[in-house]
Parts: structure tokens; C-alpha cells; sequence
């Protein structure tokens, strides 16, 4: 299942994880990902708190986790190449893997269509 | 209408121009605006040129100019010899007269040179990376506590007593409103060195950061190698270096240091009554997205061609705004490219002589004051080109005696220290010639007929 | 070209010194400390070094060569007589005893006072390197104030987002938590957001007027009485001061402090980013949380440095500023005398009107009513033609023009901020109305020639993206 938020996230579920990482959509409009800001593994998050940056040249965007949950892994491969962002950013590009701690918060998140009616 | 010679506007432009506008008043401009102010500021009415530059020269003549002073007298800001060519070069109008390199196709001379002076600045400190500078060593230091704690996010950084006083005033000054704490470690009494054990007993799960002096403010050379063995692994070790000791002196890098930075002035500057210098800020590569400032690096442009641009901007107050890791928005620039142009003409066999005869000056006066009998050691450790003796006459007298004959005697370091008044803290550099020496040693000599 | 170091050659030197004159000792320092490798600095001809930063140097657009409409940076003319008037201040030392350095210590105490003057307010400093270290200063004062006064539930900034970036860091790095206000749809800020956010937990409220669109902030009595109904304080950002010395001033205003840019305002040279000057003004109830020292003056009409602000918020760098910087404002304030600061102010904002006006029909001006001395113009327009500001402002390069501050301020998009300066001639002004028309007409037809722009710089537009990411920083 593949949820987005307003704030240009997007989250697949599988089980208990939840794959996190940036719209398409957002990383067209930061331009070249020149650096990921990763979160450390075992990090706890709550719904809606930052979990980590991502930047371009000339911007610095904070990546608001759509769930609660902890780090249990994250794409280290963004560290020598961040560009992965721009060539795919909602699969190769993925940024974090939560341990989710309550599936509920998946309800309150758009659909790939009522996010992309949103842009 | 008055002329003034910065201001180009004719009476036939202003009307012209208003009309444009569609004003017969400049005033209309200004309607929106509360009258609060109706009268005219109480400062003087304008000047000619001749006038001003005849009051600037009187104001001249009551500071003394140092440049044919015999100086005895250092303590962070030095007087060595700054060649002919730094300041006709550095101050060429195209450097004067432009700001922050924005547009970079058309700044290349700023951005090449802050690139250069980057690259000797990771030389002498034997870091990897440096910024384009920071607004003076004060500063530098303050802002280096503030990046070791965002490394580690630990908040206690434990400061060397030794170190320049107002180094320790403005840390504090930086520090104190971000809930970080500081805390002072002792100096050995015989040895003038950081003392270890204090050093030992106070570092805690807490502490962010240790920060000396190399030399320290004393001139007495501590053991980079020895402090950094004893902290533990995420503790950083920060050390303010005087760049000309470093032609002397091991790399700060090379014995562990993870971030070095130091007062600029003594590389070219002018002492200018203590500013604009510049600070000098390098660490290793792993922290430098915590760096405050502007950092310069390499690319090229649309046709492959070598060019070079402001990076990392996303640490910056202009794109983080909050959450930038300092609030600093410029550098200083000028100076930075000042010290880059010096340390191109001495190059490196200059500054190894530079170093080498400051040590060998300091060292001749240091043993003729302490032959004189009319001084007494404080510290065994070894110094660089500072040194702190005891005089056994009042020092202040003496040094308004030295004044009469154009020398700048030693620091009373009271003006700092409670528990050290009268002691005096000495300094040399190649500029100080065997003649001055002597002479000194020979007013020396004089003191007790001279009654002080 | 190559780096400096690139052209370094074993055996050659632009450097000499006398012989030793005194008998050498061993050195004693422990082998360990002693440098075993010299840090590999260039080894050159003093030729070789005036040729290389000749050629930099001509690499440099800079106010001496050309037109620098830098938004909110005022890069007005620097006299020469500034720098001559500096170079007699070279040779002094910061610790010496005060009777030898009277005429320095005077020249500090009369800046002082005139910057008092032109802003209104009861004491300066002059101690700030620059204006971001200004308003940490200022910052830090709203900090000794609230605790001295035990308005301990005092935690809030407030500003404006159009605000410089500097202030929102500044603010943080004092310790407070930043509130942004949106502005109003006139572009300054919306009262009735403002009185929404102010309440007692707010220590300070920093303001540019006018603000980075050059719009005059008409409700700045109400926004005063506001805030010191709450206790807090106004800063005055004075980046923008160039648009109003002797019409009106910050302090009558009801501001409580001012930093001030010398190397804006007040002529100096900005030297390819400082050193600049940041002097903090304040209110008489606030001169006790200056920083140490300011100079003073005694009974017998000496001048001294006091030490003794027993409150003071510390000490913000080493000795007593940028004394040189200081000389050169000096100078300047002597030179302009009362009613040609006044008069600067004036055509200052005259050239900015008549920028705006020529280009109004053209251009979208974001906020199009009488300025300050800059405005902003809204780029978007230029979507329809394929380019965006980034490419205008790359192509006045060809012209031999430095473009506009661009995408600043954040709440205009695509934005270009304008300020020509006082020091600038109709002719000068003239030609660059008619450049930009000449580009508008390129975006129109040949948009391409925008998008390769520039071609006549010393290098084409570089690749920022690589510089991040292979983060070369040094030779």
C-alpha cells in the first residue's frame, strides 16, 4: 500500500515497515540532489517530525515522516549518489525504512490520486 | 543647490527624473513616513576634501604611528613586516570595491583567491578542509566551540586558561545563550602548559570540546599530541594557532587536532588598532557540513573550463535562515585575500625563516633580560617568540620611559590578571633588530639609576 | 587559470630577509612539536605574484567598474579618500596605553555620537565586525534586558518574512525561538497578524524599515506601541538606513535598538563580502547591556575605554572593532556633513522611483507605489517566454551590468531587488533601463540567448552542482 502526504512524502507499507522516501514531484522542484542529510538507525519519529534533509544547490528540505515508528534501516547508497533522487525518487531513490508503531496514522494519508489532484 | 562630489544629480536631472515620477517635491517620496524627525541631525555641516583629510591628519598625530617603534609587545596582534606588494595588490579597486562573490562569472578573482587562501590555510594548519574566514580569531574560537557541539551534541567545552583572555570573553559570550557551559582548565605554574591533571579531573560524559593555544597566550608551545591522547574518542579537540609559529611548529593536524583556527592579523595585516583582521577556521573533512561560513570549491563552466563558486550555501543563513549553523553572513574577506597574497610572496621557505628568526630574537632578549638580573623567570616550558618574565622594578614606569625613545616595551599582563600584575609578557619577530635588543638590555641596565 | 601554487617553481622567492643578527641558539622544543614538513606554500617571483592577482583582480565586477544595483547591499561609491584617510591609522597596536592613542580613541567617541544622531538613539558601539554580528549583538542585549528585568517567560523573536536571512540566525543564536509573520497583502506586515502573535512571551520584534521590498512600514508607531505595551523590544535592521538619514529616524520611531552597516550606508568598501562595520545603537535604558567597551570620555576631556558596563552582554570579539572600517565612515559622515547625508538619502530613493517608473510598464513590480531606495520586480512574467530571472540577470552580465539581488526576498517569486544608490547618474541609470528593455526584447525573440547567457564574463555559468558534490575545496 502507497500512502502520500501534502508535504511531498510518500510511504509503501509492508507489514510492519514502512518504506519512506520523496514525491517525484518534489524532487523535480528541488532540482539536483546534491546531498541527503540520513537519519541514524534507531532513531524514534513521530508522525510529522523531520526525520532528515534533503538538498539541492540553493535549498535545504526537511522530510517530515508521514508515520510514527523507528529507523531500522536507511539508503546509504544516497551518500555517494544522491542524484538516485532525481532518477527515481518514489523506488531506488527511497530514503529510510520505519519500524511503524501504529498503522492507523496510514488513514489520514492521501492516495496517489487525491495527492496528485493536490499539486 | 549644494555640489557634493559623490552624488552626481544636477538640479536639471532632479527635475527631469521627478518628472518621470510624477512629483514636484522630492518630499512627495517621503509622505508616507511619520513626521517625527523635522529638524536637521546635530552633526557638522559638510566638508571640503581639504578640510577633512586635515582634521583626519590631526587626529593622526595624537596616535602614535608604530611603524618606526621598536615593539616589544605581541598578545595577539603582531607587528612583522608586511612587503610592499600585499597591500598595492590586495587592495587593487576590483577587490576593494566588490562584494560577496553572488554572481560568481563575475568574481572569479574573489573566488579564485578565497580558494587559494583556503588551500594555504589547510597547509599550515595541516587540515583537510578550511573556510574563506571568519571576522577574527575571537570569534573563530567562539564559533569552533559552537561546531564541536553540533558534532557531538554534547555542551561543555573545557577552555585552557591560557588562551588569549578575550578569546575566553567571547566564547562565553557566544555560548552562554545556547545553554552551553564553560569551564576553565588551569595552566601548570612551573611549566606555563595546560595543566593535565585539572584537564583529566574535569572532562565528563558532557564535554564537547577542549580548547588551547599553540602557542598559548604566554607564548609557552603546548603538547597537541599529549592533550589529544587523553581525551576521549568523540570529545574534539579545538586549537587556536598563530599562524606564524606554524612555520616553526608541527602542523595542529598532524597531532590530532580536529579543528584549528587562529587570528589571521600576524599574515600580512596591518595591526590597525586590533581590526579588521580576519580569523582563519580549518577542520577535518567529516565535519564540514557543521562549518560555519562561506566555503569556496571548484567546478566548471558551461564550456568545461576551471571555475570557482560559493558551496554548501545550504548551511547558510540565507537558505536555512534558523536553523543555518551560524548567523554569520559575511567573511572577511579582504584580509583573507591580504594573507593569501602574503603567504604568496614568503612562500614557504619565508615563513620557515620568518618563524625561525622571531624564535632566535625572542630567545637572544629573553636570555639577556633574564642575564641582567633585573627580571626572574615564571615558566621552564619552552616558547616560541612570547614570553612572560617577572621584572623587579614597576614595569608601567619603565615602559613610559621606553616610550620616550620610541620603544613599545612588554605587556603588563595585570591588565588581564589579577594575580599577575607587574609581570611582564615580551614578544619579537624578525622585525626587532640585535641594535633594539641591546639598547633594551642597556635601559635595562639603567634602571636603578633611574629610580623605579 | 592556474592557482598560485600551480605556478610555484623549487628555488624562486618574492621575499627576503636581513641575516640573522643575533647568535643563534638550539632550539629546545621537543622534537615531536618541531615541523618536519613545510606547509608546501607557492614559491614565486614577486612578478609572478602581481601578475597572478592583477589578472584576478580584472576578473572582478566591483562598484569601481560598473553599475552593482545589489539589492539591500547598497554598493554606493567609495571614496578614495577613505582609504588614504585609513592607511594613517596602520601601524597601531591594541594595547597601548590610552594617552597614545587619543586622536583614535576621539575619532571613535565622535562616531559614536553621530551614529547616535543619525538614528536616534543614546549609545553605540562600535564594537561589531559586521551587520549579522550587529544584530547578534542586539540580540544578546534583548537577552540581558529580559533577565535583568526577570521577564523570564520571554522566549520569542517575532519578524517579518521578508526579513533578511541573518536576522531569523541571529535571533536563534541568542537563544530565542523565531516567529515569522506573514505581510500583508501590501507587503509589509499585516497588523492584525501581528496582534495575533504578539503577546508577553515575546522578547523582541526585528524589523528592516524601509523593508527589503523598500516599502515605508506605516504601521511602525502602532507595531512600537504594541510591543512596549507587552514589554518587548523593536530592532531596527539598518541595512536599509541609506533611505532615510535626517528625514527620520529609527529611534523617534520607537525602535529600542539599531545595528547599522558602515560598509552599506556609510560609503565603505565592502572588499568582496568585509570586512564590514555592525555599530549597535540603544536606548538609554538599555546602555547598560552594551558590550565591553565603549569609548568614553572623563572630567579632564581625556578619552578611555570603560570597562565598566557592569550588565554589559559580554564581549562579542576582540579588541574594539573594525577600527579601519570605522576611519573610513568617518570620513565619509565629515564629508556629507548634516545635509548631504540628508541629501544622499534623497537621491537615493529619487533614483530608485525613476528605475521603477521606467520599468513599470515593462516589468512586473512587485508592491508598484512610490519606493524607498529599491524595489523588487516579480520575474514570473518571464515564464512565458521560457527564461527565468536566474537567466535575465545572467545575461545583464554581457552588459557589463551586476544583476539585481535575485530571489530575494523570499516572499516575491523570481524576484529581482533593484537599488541603484545615490551615487549613480541619470545617464548611468539610463543605460540600464535601456538594457533592460534590450534583454526583455531578447527574452521575446531569442530566448536562448538568455539561457547561454553570460558570454562575455571571464567564465561561462558554472556548474554548482558538481562543486557540491565533489566538494573541492582546495588546491
Amino acid at each position: 500500500m502507497k500512502k502520500f502526504t501534502k508535504t511531498h512524502e510518500w510511504v509503501e507499507v509492508e507489514g510492519k515497515i514502512a518504506t519512506i522516501g520523496i514525491t517525484e514531484h518534489a524532487a523535480e522542484e528541488l532540482g539536483d540532489v546534491t546531498f541527503v542529510e540520513l537519519p541514524e538507525e534507531g532513531k524514534e519519529v513521530k508522525k510529522g517530525e523531520a526525520l532528515c534533509a534533503v538538498e539541492s544547490v540553493k535549498s535545504a528540505s526537511d522530510v517530515y515522516s508521514p508515520v510514527s515508528g523507528k529507523v531500522i534501516e536507511v539508503n546509504t547508497e544516497l551518500d555517494a549518489s544522491p542524484e538516485i533522487i532525481n532518477e527515481d525518487a518514489e523506488g531506488k531513490g527511497w530514503i529510510v525504512k520505519l519500524e511503524l508503531s501504529d498503522e492507523s496514522e496510514l488513514d489520514g494519508l492521501l492516495t496517489e490520486e487525491e495527492y496528485k489532484n493536490s499539486l | 543647490m549644494k555640489r557634493f562630489p559623490y552624488i552626481p544629480h544636477t538640479e536639471e536631472d532632479i527635475k527631469e527624473m521627478m518628472n518621470v515620477i510624477g512629483i514636484n517635491d522630492i518630499k512627495e517620496l517621503y509622505k508616507d513616513i511619520p513626521k517625527l524627525f523635522e529638524g536637521e541631525l546635530n552633526i557638522p555641516e559638510s566638508k571640503s576634501e581639504i578640510e577633512v583629510k586635515r582634521e583626519l591628519l590631526e587626529l593622526s598625530k595624537r596616535t602614535i604611528n608604530l611603524e618606526d617603534y621598536a615593539m616589544f609587545r605581541g598578545a595577539g596582534i603582531y607587528k612583522h613586516y608586511v612587503p610592499s606588494a600585499v597591500y598595492q595588490l590586495a587592495t587593487k579597486r576590483n577587490f576593494l570595491t566588490a562584494y560577496t562573490p553572488y554572481q560568481a562569472e563575475v568574481s572569479q578573482g574573489t573566488l579564485q583567491a578565497l580558494y587559494e587562501f583556503q588551500t594555504a590555510i589547510c597547509e599550515l594548519t595541516g587540515m583537510e578542509v578550511a573556510n574563506s574566514s571568519m571576522y577574527d580569531g575571537g570569534t573563530a574560537v567562539a564559533e569552533a566551540i559552537l561546531m564541536a557541539s553540533r558534532v557531538n551534541k554534547k555542551h561543555k567545552a573545557l577552555v585552557a586558561k591560557s588562551i588569549h583572555p578575550e578569546y575566553i570573553e567571547v566564547s562565553r559570550t557566544y555560548t552562554e545563550s545556547q545553554g552551553l557551559e564553560i569551564d576553565l582548565i588551569n595552566f601548570n605554574e612551573k611549566t606555563g602548559r595546560i595543566d593535565l591533571e585539572d584537564l583529566k579531573s574535569k572532562i565528563d560524559e558532557n564535554t564537547s570540546s577542549v580548547v588551547i593555544s599553540y602557542p598559548n597566550f604566554f607564548g609557552i608551545i603546548e603538547n597537541i599530541k599529549q592533550i589529544k591522547e587523553i581525551l576521549p574518542e568523540k570529545v574534539l579537540l579545538i586549537v587556536n594557532a598563530y599562524p606564524i609559529a606554524l612555520g616553526l611548529l608541527e602542523a595542529p593536524g598532524k597531532l590530532g587536532a580536529d579543528i584549528v583556527v587562529g587570528e589571521g592579523q600576524s599574515l600580512g595585516n596591518y595591526m590597525s588598532f586590533g581590526g579588521p583582521t580576519f580569523g582563519f577556521f580549518a577542520s577535518k573533512q567529516k565535519y564540514i557540513r557543521q562549518m560555519p561560513g562561506r566555503i569556496i570549491g571548484e567546478t566548471v563552466d558551461a564550456d568545461g573550463k576551471r571555475g570557482f563558486v560559493m558551496v554548501l550555501q545550504t548551511r547558510e543563513q540565507h537558505i536555512r535562515r534558523a536553523k543555518a549553523t551560524s548567523n554569520i553572513c559575511s567573511n572577511h574577506a579582504l584580509m583573507a585575500v591580504i594573507a593569501s597574497i602574503y603567504l604568496s610572496i614568503i612562500g614557504r621557505e619565508g615563513l620557515k625563516e620568518i618563524a625561525y628568526q622571531s624564535y632566535q630574537k625572542a630567545h637572544y632578549l629573553a636570555k639577556k633580560l633574564i642575564e641582567s638580573e633585573k627580571f626572574e623567570p615564571i615558566f621552564e616550558g619552552e616558547f616560541f617568540n612570547e614570553f612572560v618574565i617577572k621584572p623587579k622594578f614597576d614595569l608601567d614606569k619603565f615602559n613610559e620611559k621606553l616610550y620616550e625613545e620610541k620603544f613599545i616595551g612588554p605587556l603588563n599582563l595585570g591588565y588581564f590578571f589579577e594575580d599577575m600584575k607587574n609581570d611582564a609578557l615580551f614578544c619579537a619577530t624578525e622585525l626587532n633588530t640585535k641594535e633594539e635588543i641591546d639598547y633594551l638590555i642597556s635601559k635595562v641596565g639603567e634602571i636603578d639609576e633611574i629610580n623605579l | 587559470m592556474k592557482l598560485i601554487f600551480e605556478k610555484s617553481k623549487e628555488g624562486r622567492t618574492a621575499f627576503s630577509l636581513p641575516k640573522l643578527d643575533v647568535p643563534e641558539m638550539k632550539i629546545e622544543i621537543e622534537d615531536e612539536l618541531l615541523r618536519k614538513e613545510a606547509p608546501n606554500l607557492p614559491q614565486v617571483n614577486e612578478l609572478e605574484v602581481v601578475r597572478h592577482y592583477n589578472e584576478l583582480e580584472r576578473k572582478n565586477h566591483s562598484v569601481d567598474s560598473g553599475f552593482y544595483p545589489l539589492g539591500s547591499c547598497t554598493m554606493k561609491y567609495n571614496p578614495m579618500l577613505n582609504e588614504e584617510m585609513a592607511n594613517l591609522f596602520n601601524y597601531i597596536h591594541p594595547y597601548l596605553e590610552e594617552e597614545h592613542v587619543q586622536g583614535a580613541l576621539e575619532l571613535m567617541y565622535n562616531l559614536q555620537n553621530y551614529l547616535g544622531e543619525i538614528t536616534g538613539m543614546d549609545a553605540v558601539t562600535l564594537q561589531p565586525a559586521a551587520g549579522a554580528h550587529g544584530e547578534l549583538t542586539g540580540m544578546l542585549i534583548v537577552r540581558k534586558y529580559i533577565e535583568d528585568n526577570g521577564f523570564t517567560n520571554k522566549t520569542k523573536v517575532i519578524l517579518p518574512d521578508s526579513a533578511h536571512g541573518t536576522n531569523p540566525a541571529s535571533a536563534k543564536m541568542a537563544g530565542f525561538d523565531v516567529v515569522e509573520v506573514k505581510s500583508g497583502a501590501d507587503g509589509r506586515v499585516d497588523l492584525e497578524e501581528f496582534k495575533k502573535v504578539m503577546d508577553d512571551t515575546v522578547a523582541a520584534i526585528m524589523l528592516t524599515n524601509p523593508n527589503t521590498l523598500g516599502l515605508f512600514e506605516k504601521d511602525i508607531l502602532e507595531i512600537a506601541r504594541l510591543a512596549h505595551e507587552h514589554n518587548a523590544l523593536l530592532y531596527y535592521d539598518g541595512a536599509n538606513l541609506n533611505a532615510i538619514m535626517g528625514k527620520v529616524r529609527p529611534g523617534d520611531m520607537g525602535f529600542d535598538i539599531v545595528h547599522l552597516n558602515l560598509h552599506k550606508t556609510f560609503s565603505t568598501p565592502h572588499g568582496m563580502g568585509g570586512p564590514g562595520s555592525g555599530p549597535v545603537g540603544v536606548k538609554a535604558k538599555l546602555k547598560d547591556y552594551l558590550p565591553k567597551p565603549i569609548v568614553d570620555i572623563n572630567e579632564e576631556g581625556k578619552y578611555f575605554f570603560n570597562y565598566d558596563i557592569p550588565k554589559s552582554c559580554g564581549r562579542l570579539r576582540t579588541f574594539y572593532g573594525n577600527f579601519s572600517v570605522m576611519v573610513r565612515a568617518y570620513t565619509y559622515i565629515l564629508m556629507m556633513g548634516k545635509e548631504g547625508l540628508k541629501f544622499a538619502s534623497e537621491m537615493a530613493v529619487l533614483n530608485a522611483n525613476y528605475l521603477r517608473k521606467r520599468l513599470e510598464k515593462e516589468f512586473d513590480i512587485a508592491y508598484d507605489e512610490v519606493c524607498k531606495h529599491e524595489f523588487v520586480i516579480d520575474g514570473s512574467f518571464l515564464k512565458e517566454y521560457g527564461v527565468k530571472t536566474l537567466d535575465f540577470a545572467k545575461r545583464l552580465l554581457d552588459y557589463g551590468i551586476h544583476p539585481p539581488t535575485i530571489y530575494f526576498p523570499l516572499i516575491v517569486h523570481e524576484a529581482m531587488m533593484i537599488e541603484p544608490t545615490e551615487t549613480e547618474s541619470k545617464e548611468e541609470l539610463d543605460n540600464f533601463v535601456e538594457v533592460m528593455h534590450k534583454i526583455l526584447e531578447e527574452a521575446k525573440t531569442d530566448p536562448e540567448i538568455l539561457k547561454e547567457a553570460p558570454r562575455n564574463t571571464p567564465v561561462r555559468r558554472l556548474n554548482e552542482t558538481i562543486a557540491n558534490k565533489q566538494l573541492k575545496l582546495r588546491g
